[in-house]
């Protein structure tokens, strides 16, 4: 009894002492926002890898879960004859939640692990010593411009899949569904209003700083070997999508509780 | 003028270093010698600070190094990694002037490029290499690479972290050769680890001799061959026999 008592007291603890090493990873990034030298070309490099590239995956994800929201929300609407309200429940979802979770996960799927990866080999190749020894701090070197770089990206990443979802939805109402064009955009415009849209964009930016954070923490944490880069990376995935999750929640609280 | 002065450091249970004392002259040619994961390559990172000691001090130029400003003191350091560590995602150029590229010795691009083409050719290749990226390398061009830009920003102490090994004779001896230089002609400080017998020859002013955690013999590179030590007898001959296991 005592035993399963220690374990859990064990297991709490070292919970604890990863959540406090993972604060005070992110205020230190954070802190170097403030302090010279800054690696502008880092920062461009990290905004192309990170929002960019990501484009095509978000729109994507985005396109289908429109659609497939405007079907389900015609689905379940029609049980009370009201169909009607598609256009609007489709953009005010969109917005609102899935945009910025569904875009923050595949950001986390494609650039928390990819940083992870990346992080951990420089680090096990020793390429992270050789920064230092070379006067180079690798919090500004390579954290910094990555977690700056997403807390940028995402939200317009957010912004492209909200619009592209919202189309998505469109299409499926107005081909599948029978809506009339005109009515489907104006009952979309009608309906949303600003702080829907802005509140999405700054769960994206909380999410994009989620991910790049453990992205880097991980990587930088990574164990040697073939073995602890893939940890690492595994952990930056699992670790980032959680947190996402959970903040999604505390936001939609902060910003959404009556 | 370097000096540590009992050094211990522990990874888990592996007691590595148990009470390293050791001094290198300025501008003089230090060879560590010993077997391999005796722990060489943990007192470079020790001085440099990149493996924190558990106890001991380290005096650079009489300064204990945690007194002094990290960024001022990596300065005038230049550093081999064994594994050369290069950055694999820039070319071979930039990765030799990457300090040449940022920070305090910033210079225009076209002049860091061409200091990285010269220093290029003095590890022995050729200006082609510097557009390539190190993945394209072999071994032993990577390590050279990794020599270039530990000696791109001219520093004033230097360290090898085995700088001939994986290499052919011819170019062995090009390295040797430029070590030697570095010291003589710049006046350098360097520190160099090898297992190469040749290379201590012709690199080294003084040897030291790491065995279980300590400096178990130092001195004159002449006196090496007279030293009447067992262990430093046994390595230098290559013999399986001796005071220092085979298997480790
Ligand atoms: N970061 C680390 N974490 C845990 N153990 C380490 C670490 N770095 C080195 N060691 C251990 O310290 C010991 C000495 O390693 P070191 O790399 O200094 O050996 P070495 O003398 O340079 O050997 P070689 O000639 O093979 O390069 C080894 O047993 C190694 O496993
Ligand atoms: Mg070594």
């Amino acid at each position: 009894m005592t035993r399963f008592l220690a374990s859990i007291g064990r297991a709490v603890l070292s919970a604890l002492a990863s959540v406090g090493s993972v604060a005070l990873f992110a205020l230190e990034t954070v802190s170097h926002l403030f302090r010279p030298p800054f690696y502008g070309r880092e920062f461009w490099h990290a905004l192309i890898q990170i929002g960019w590239l990501s484009l095509p995956v978000v729109g994507l994800t985005a396109f289908f879960t429109g659609g497939a929201l405007a079907l389900q929300i015609f689905a379940g609407g029609s049980r009370y004859g009201a169909e009607a309200v598609v256009p609007s429940i489709v953009a005010i979802g969109m917005v609102r939640e899935l945009g910025p979770v569904l875009g923050g996960l595949m950001v986390a799927a494609r650039v928390a692990s990819s940083i992870a990866a990346e992080i951990g080999t420089m680090k096990v190749t020793e390429q992270i010593d050789a920064l230092v020894t070379l006067s180079t701090n690798p919090m500004k070197y390579l954290t910094l411009p990555r977690v700056l770089a997403a807390t940028i990206a995402v939200p317009v990443l957010v912004a492209v899949g909200d619009s592209v979802g919202i189309m998505g939805g469109y299409l499926v109402g107005v081909n599948r569904l029978d809506f009339n064009s005109a009515t489907y955009l104006k009952n979309t415009v009608d309906f949303l209003e600003t702080w829907d849209i802005t509140s999405g964009l700054f769960k994206g930016a909380a999410f994009g700083f989620i991910v790049a954070t453990m992205g880097c923490y991980h990587g930088m944490q990574s164990g040697r070997g073939a073995q602890g880069v893939g940890a690492a990376t595994k952990s930056a995935v699992v670790s980032a999508s959680v947190l996402i999750f959970a903040a999604n929640y505390i936001l939609t609280e902060l910003f959404f509780a009556a | 003028m370097i000096e540590l002065r009992d050094i211990h450091k522990t990874f888990g249970s592996n007691h590595v270093l148990r009470g390293v004392n050791l001094s290198i002259p300025k501008g003089s040619s230090m060879v560590i010698i010993g077997g391999s994961g005796t722990g060489k390559s943990v007192t470079l990172k020790c001085i440099l600070g990149l493996v924190t000691p558990d106890q001991g001090q380290i005096l650079v130029g009489g300064q204990n190094v945690e007194d002094v400003s990290r960024d001022a003191f990596l300065a005038r350091f230049g550093m081999l990694f064994q594994g050369a560590a290069l950055f694999d995602s820039i070319p071979v150029w930039q990765n030799v002037a990457f300090r040449l590229m940022r920070g305090a010795l910033k210079r225009p691009k076209a002049e860091a490029r061409e200091i990285a083409i010269e220093k290029l050719r003095r590890v022995g290749l050729k200006p082609e290499v510097a557009d390539k990226f190190p993945a394209e390398l072999s071994g032993g061009m990577q390590k050279r690479v990794g020599l270039a830009r530990a000696i791109a920003a001219d520093p004033e102490i230097i360290f090898f972290d085995e700088p001939t090994t994986g290499l052919d004779p011819i170019m062995s001896g090009v390295i040797n050769d430029l070590i030697r230089e570095i010291v003589t002609e710049m006046g350098a400080t360097a520190l160099t680890i090898t297992h190469d017998m040749t290379s201590v020859r012709a690199i080294a002013d003084n040897v030291a001799m790491l065995h279980d955690g300590v400096v178990k013999w130092t001195g004159a590179v002449n006196d090496m061959d007279t030293s009447g030590d067992p262990y430093v007898d046994q390595f230098i001959h290559g013999r399986a026999e001796g005071p220092i296991a085979a298997v480790r």
